[in-house]
């Protein structure tokens, strides 16, 4: 909301030092925020120039630039001509203009930039001809502003304009505008009016309420107003659609009349347009009351007017000539209730516009029903002034003093007569009372407010307070129908006395179990990977159907397991994540693009696992606990979000440098950090290999289970499809895991077995087997064959080749030996070794090489 | 050691003649104060303590002296042959000495060679933000709530006071499930936690919940359409808007420094009431410089929203509002991080260039 300070001033008595930016700072005070201050930013010398010669000189870079003097009187304090360099085209000889002299101060994006005699095209130009632009005004830069046309049907204006004269007063530049942030429960401050009683409510500074002398200005309806019928047939949400219909008739307007220039500047400063004095005069009342009015032409309208809603399958022409198909829920303004010429509070129609050849109009003020109005301004992307005002709620009382102030506009700027008919139908909401206990402030602020004080308060803001004692009985005000509550009237009083009294107070909870183990388990995972040199990352959780089939996926398949979104913000990527991996890849490619080529990542993050037809949540009203069944339906249509942990690595796991070269990151790597973060959390995993596991390379993949087989997750090599697909390194490598299955799987603290102090012995063995033996189920025979005494065992060799023969290979193993109570003898030893190569030759077909 | 001497020869015996012993001594003396290396003194022991020495040879003519002289001359040998041995041995103490000393010299090093064969990797500095506040409220006695991100509209609106017409739900710029009336959203706060730890552990309860959320934004330089977000919940008899005060007085002292205050200004939020914006004394001029950047001079800076619960809210979660009252705050934890550590570009934040989290630590 804009709040130009003049019109403000006119409600209430801000002192009279008191700049836009003091007047912000009051009004954040009560909770509107300052969101920007406009004007004042230009000071002198701008004075009044006539054009005495205008000079094209055509220049190298194909513009022509013009040179030009200036009669700008004895301002510049010699009374000679004024020479400057001018860009624009757009005046003549003659004409009047803008002229800021050196020492001047334009307002820029980049500060104040004080204007100075400048060398320029060949010519000393002392000042510059100004634009709407550089002087704050408006977006204009096409060309120069011409005083002459600016000010033309504005004579009292155009009577100042003698050369020399100060041009910033003419131009309403010493005018200063604050804008603030109105918050969605504060409609009525949406008006010049309601920000004049924020002030006054901020600062003590008398209010002046313009609506109380224009109320005992306004005629009583009577008889010979216009006809309106209020026929809603189908309330929303039980509220009837309009509580109230005020109509007042001014004929024999002049719409040519020009609307007065102080009304221009301060619909201007205001952010609207003038456009012509009937729009003018409603859109002036809308700001200054915060009442939105509609005018129609009298001589388009029938015998009267008939509130109701639309048919099924109606339509009709709005103002901006869009067609509009209506629905039923629409509240409509209708010609004696067939023809839609208007939809209520939102937009007017075209076929009853006011026009250059309107003489008579008809003024509406009526009281719209928020949510009607905030449904049919969604429903038609039709947010505007006045549906702004009414879904955020009017002050149902203003209506006939709102229509009074534009029937005495109309009348004294367009030469009308009001008529002495005068509508008011309808029921206007009643105010709400609100029983407050007097200390319940004091309990929910902490403040200690006596009763004196909130009475007070309360009053202040145009709440009736009755009661006494420890129970009050408050109705709001009309034009506050947010407050409804006790609560709602606990902030008035504590905003009113000031948040700044409360006091500070640590809250004392009764001591709480810490960090969950899952909490823990997630920073145990993200602390092991990094330390081993992969790099935290998150991403957006978007993909697409195309991303799916690059990871080697059936599109159908992944959108089955997860959601679209309704509104993305590409249609690209409208599908929530299935995987970690499949929005990482954009990371490791945006890396390898900026220049890296040693890249590991890891993202910890939720995916969306649905497993089974998505539901339909259930809403519920506000303040209302839904029932059992709602609630277990609205948990039980939320997806499954399982988080899982990823990684990508590319280029090198181990760098290259003085030292030597570096090594390719293989799939070893990725089950090494893998089975890390497994052994970080005690959890025990077997890894077997698979083939048909997208997105890996079906040799090179790892599928990790716990041991009653659930699934923790994969890791491998890409499949050279989806490196090619994507774009990615080559070799690249990856994977991801389950996090909530490691997280359950952790639970349980591991076991501790007393340490055996016997000495270790140790065997080697190495044994042949066929290609097609995997390394683990090879070990697990060992292991097997040398039963309890057998401590650790590790692979130190693989050797292929002609010792032992095409399709075969040889793992040579060392065999760390301990007896819990003695030393083992040698022979003791050897007996495990064979026992070991013994299972394996039967499980495997094994020798033992020679 | 020699039998007696039956064979006696005046001449052989002139070897223990002390004058000659003496000189023997001397000469092993010098030898072994002359020697330069271990293999030096090795051959000078060789000839100076060796069997064919002259100390050696006196020795063993001791045993042809006559019983008389034998102990005299005994002594006098077993003297000087004992200094000799004495200073071979710290001859070569002090010649091993010096070798070991010289490896050392010899086995150094320059430890300034580039060393990175496998560096660290690093943590996302918002997760790092994210778990220091997290243990601030632990450190309070607070616990920490999580939910999903993909949400039922009822926690995220209708639990939360948002009624369906209210502008304030359209204000959201969420992003919607389709289909649009199936009542799902992504979370466009990390409040239907709120909602959840209400229904889930009931009163009293001291929680935040620290999350990802989602809003329409195009990503640029000053928004995200995902980002995180922290809010605090604690419903108990007795809470006051002086607790909320002190609760974010307490936070604001963790995070930003322990002079850091706080304000409030009256605002509005469906789920609060009275409701509040929150600022932040500004940690850089502490509103004491008007051209200061940080906060544009004013003194503060913007944090976030706070207030009491709506009692809509404790109603919806059924929670007694007549006995209960609840205050609640929220803030942007991307926010707090540019704060702190002045990144200015969010997309530094989200596009997972290793050279973001390069600058960070593993603390914040």
């Amino acid at each position: 909301m804009r709040v130009p300070v003049d019109w403000l001033r006119e409600y209430v008595e801000v002192p009279a030092e008191a700049t836009g930016t003091d007047i912000a700072a009051d009004l954040v005070k009560v909770g509107l925020e300052e969101e920007g201050l406009h004007g004042g930013g230009v000071s002198g010398p701008l004075v009044v120039g006539r054009v005495l010669t205008k000079e094209p000189e055509p220049q190298k870079n194909g513009k022509t630039i013009n040179w030009c003097s200036l009669d700008v009187g004895v301002s510049n304090g010699t009374g000679e001509p004024q020479w400057v360099v001018c860009g624009a085209h757009n005046f003549e000889v003659g004409d009047l203009v803008a002229v800021i002299l050196p020492g001047g101060v334009l307002p820029t994006p980049q500060g104040p930039l004080t204007v100075s005699a400048r060398k320029t095209y060949g010519h000393v130009s002392a000042g510059m001809i100004t634009s709407e632009r550089e002087l704050g005004l408006g977006d204009d830069h096409d060309g120069i502003i011409v005083l002459t046309r600016r000010f033309a049907g504005d004579e009292e204006s155009l009577a100042r304009l003698v050369p020399g004269a100060d041009a910033i007063p003419i131009l309403g530049l010493d005018r200063e505008t604050v804008e603030v942030n109105v918050t969605p429960d504060r409609g009525y401050c949406f008006s010049i009016r309601g920000i004049a009683r924020e002030y006054s409510h901020a600062t003590g500074a008398a209010f002046t309420d313009p609506v109380t002398a224009l109320a005992a200005a306004a005629p009583a309806a009577n008889d010979e107003g216009y006809a309106v019928r209020l026929a809603d047939e189908a309330p929303i949400r039980g509220r009837a659609g309009c509580g109230r219909y005020v109509a007042r008739i001014v004929r024999g307007i002049d719409v040519t009349a020009p609307s007065p220039a102080w009304m221009k500047a301060r619909l201007t400063e205001a952010g609207m347009r003038p456009i012509s004095l009937p729009v003018d005069v409603t859109n002036y009342v809308m700001l200054g009351l915060g009442q939105p009015l509609h005018a129609f032409d009298l001589a388009r309208l029938g015998d009267a007017i008939v509130v109701r809603r639309a048919r099924e399958g109606e339509r009709m022409t709005t103002l901006d000539d869009v067609d509009r198909a209506l629905s039923p829920e629409d509240l409509l303004i209708t010609d004696g209730g067939e023809l839609p010429i208007a939809i209520a509070g939102v937009m007017g129609g075209a076929s009853t516009e006011v026009t250059g050849a309107t003489t008579d109009v008809l003024i509406e003020a009526a009281h719209f029903d928020q949510v009607s109005i905030a449904r049919s301004a969604r429903r038609h992307k039709l947010p505007s002034e006045a549906s702004r005002r009414f879904e955020r709620g009017v002050d149902p009382q203003l209506a006939p003093a709102a229509a009074e102030l534009a029937v005495q506009l109309l009348v004294r700027y367009g030469g009308g007569r009001a008529d002495a008919g005068v509508t008011d139908v309808g029921t206007p909401p009643e105010p709400v009372t609100i029983s407050l206990p007097t200390a319940y402030a004091s309990e929910l602020v902490g403040v200690d407010y006596d009763a004196a004080t909130v009475e007070r308060i309360l009053r202040e803001i145009g709440c009736t307070v009755e009661g006494d004692g420890d129970l009050l009985s408050v109705t709001a005000p009309t034009w506050r129908p947010d407050l409804r509550t006790a609560p709602d009237l606990v902030e008035e009083v504590a905003r009113i006395d000031g948040y700044d009294r409360i006091p500070s107070v640590v809250p004392t909870p009764p001591g709480g179990h810490g960090l969950t183990h899952a909490q823990r388990t997630r920073r145990v995972i993200a602390n092991v990977l990094a330390a081993q040199g992969l790099t935290e990352i998150w991403s957006a959780p978007f993909v697409g159907d195309d991303r799916h089939e690059a990871l080697g996926w059936r599109a159908e398949d992944a959108r089955a397991r997860t959601v679209t979104l309704a509104n993305p913000l590409s249609d690209e990527a409208p599908l929530m994540r299935v995987s970690i991996l499949s929005t990482m890849v954009d990371a490791l490619s945006r890396n390898v693009s900026r220049g890296a080529k040693d890249v590991g990542l890891f993202e910890l993050g939720l995916v969306v696992a649905l497993d089974g037809a998505q539901q339909k949540a259930p809403t519920e009203d506000v303040g209302v606990h839904p029932s059992p069944e709602v609630l277990t339906a609205i948990r039980a249509a939320v997806p499954p979000q399982p988080r899982h942990v990823g990684m990508l690595l590319a280029g090198d796991r181990d760098r290259g440098g003085w030292w030597g070269g570096g090594r390719k990151a293989d799939v070893g790597d990725v089950i090494a950090l893998a089975t890390s973060v497994t052994e970080a959390l005690g959890v025990e995993v077997t890894i077997t290999a698979v083939d048909d596991v997208m997105p890996f390379h079906p040799g090179r993949c790892a599928q990790l289970t716990l041991s009653d087989g659930t699934l923790v997750g994969h890791v491998g090599e890409l499949h050279p499809k989806v490196v090619a697909a994507l774009g990615l390194p080559p070799r690249t490598v990856g994977g991801e895991l389950d996090v909530d299955v490691l997280t359950a799987a952790s639970v349980d603290p591991a076991q501790a077995r007393t340490l055996v102090r016997s000495p270790l012995a140790y065997t080697d063995l190495a044994v042949v087997v066929d290609e097609a033996v995997t390394a683990a189920s090879l070990e697990s025979s060992l292991r097997a064959g040398a039963g309890e005494l057998l401590e650790s065992l590790s692979l130190f060799d693989v050797y292929r080749g002609d010792q032992v023969g095409p399709g075969r290979k040889s793992l040579a193993y060392r065999l760390n030996v301990r007896a819990p109570d003695r030393t083992l003898r040698a022979e003791e030893v050897s007996a495990l070794r064979d026992a070991a190569m013994a299972k394996a030759a039967a499980d495997h077909g094994a020798t033992q090489r020679a | 050691m020699s039998g007696p001497n039956t064979n006696f020869d005046p001449v052989e015996v002139a070897a223990l003649d002390p004058a000659a012993i003496e000189a023997a001594v001397q000469e092993a003396l010098a030898a072994a104060a002359a020697a330069s290396s271990l293999d030096e003194l090795k051959a000078a022991r060789a000839s100076h303590q060796g069997d064919k020495s002259a100390l050696a040879l006196a020795n063993r003519e001791i045993g042809a002296l006559p019983p008389s002289a034998k102990a005299e001359a005994g002594k006098r040998v077993g003297q000087a042959r004992g200094q000799v041995t004495q200073a071979y041995a710290a001859r070569q103490a002090e010649l091993e000495a010096e070798r070991d000393a010289r490896i050392l010299v010899d086995e150094a090093v320059d430890v300034t060679l580039p060393t990175g064969r496998r560096p660290l990797g690093r943590r996302h500095p918002t997760e790092l933000m994210s778990e220091r506040i997290a243990d601030i409220f632990v450190g309070m006695g607070w616990e920490i709530a999580e939910g999903p991100e993909v949400e039922a509209e009822w926690f995220n609106f209708d639990a939360l006071n948002f009624d369906a017409d209210h502008p304030a739900r359209q204000m959201q710029d969420t992003f919607y499930v389709d289909p649009p009336d199936g009542g799902l959203i992504l979370r466009t706060h990390t409040s239907p936690v709120q909602a959840r730890a209400m229904l889930d552990r009931g009163v009293p309860l001291y929680i935040a919940c620290l999350g990802r959320v989602f809003r329409t934004d195009e990503l640029d330089a000053t928004h995200m359409p995902a980002f995180h977000q922290v809010e605090g919940l604690a419903v108990d008899e007795g809470i006051t808007m002086a607790h909320l005060r002190g609760t974010l007085d307490r936070l604001a002292a963790e995070l930003f420094g322990p002079d850091i205050t706080t304000r409030m200004r009256p605002s509005f939020f469906p789920f609060t009431e009275p409701s509040a914006e929150v600022d932040l004394r500004c940690f850089v001029c502490r509103g004491e410089d008007a051209g200061c950047r940080t906060c544009g001079g004013t003194g503060w800076i913007e944090w976030g929203g706070c207030g009491m619960v709506n009692q809509n809210v404790l109603r919806a979660c059924g929670v007694d509002p007549e006995r209960y009252s609840g205050l609640a705050f929220g803030m942007g934890i991307d926010r707090a991080l540019m704060f702190r550590t002045g990144v200015s570009d969010m997309r530094d934040m989200i596009e997972g260039d290793v050279r973001f989290n390069a600058q960070f630590g593993m603390e914040i």
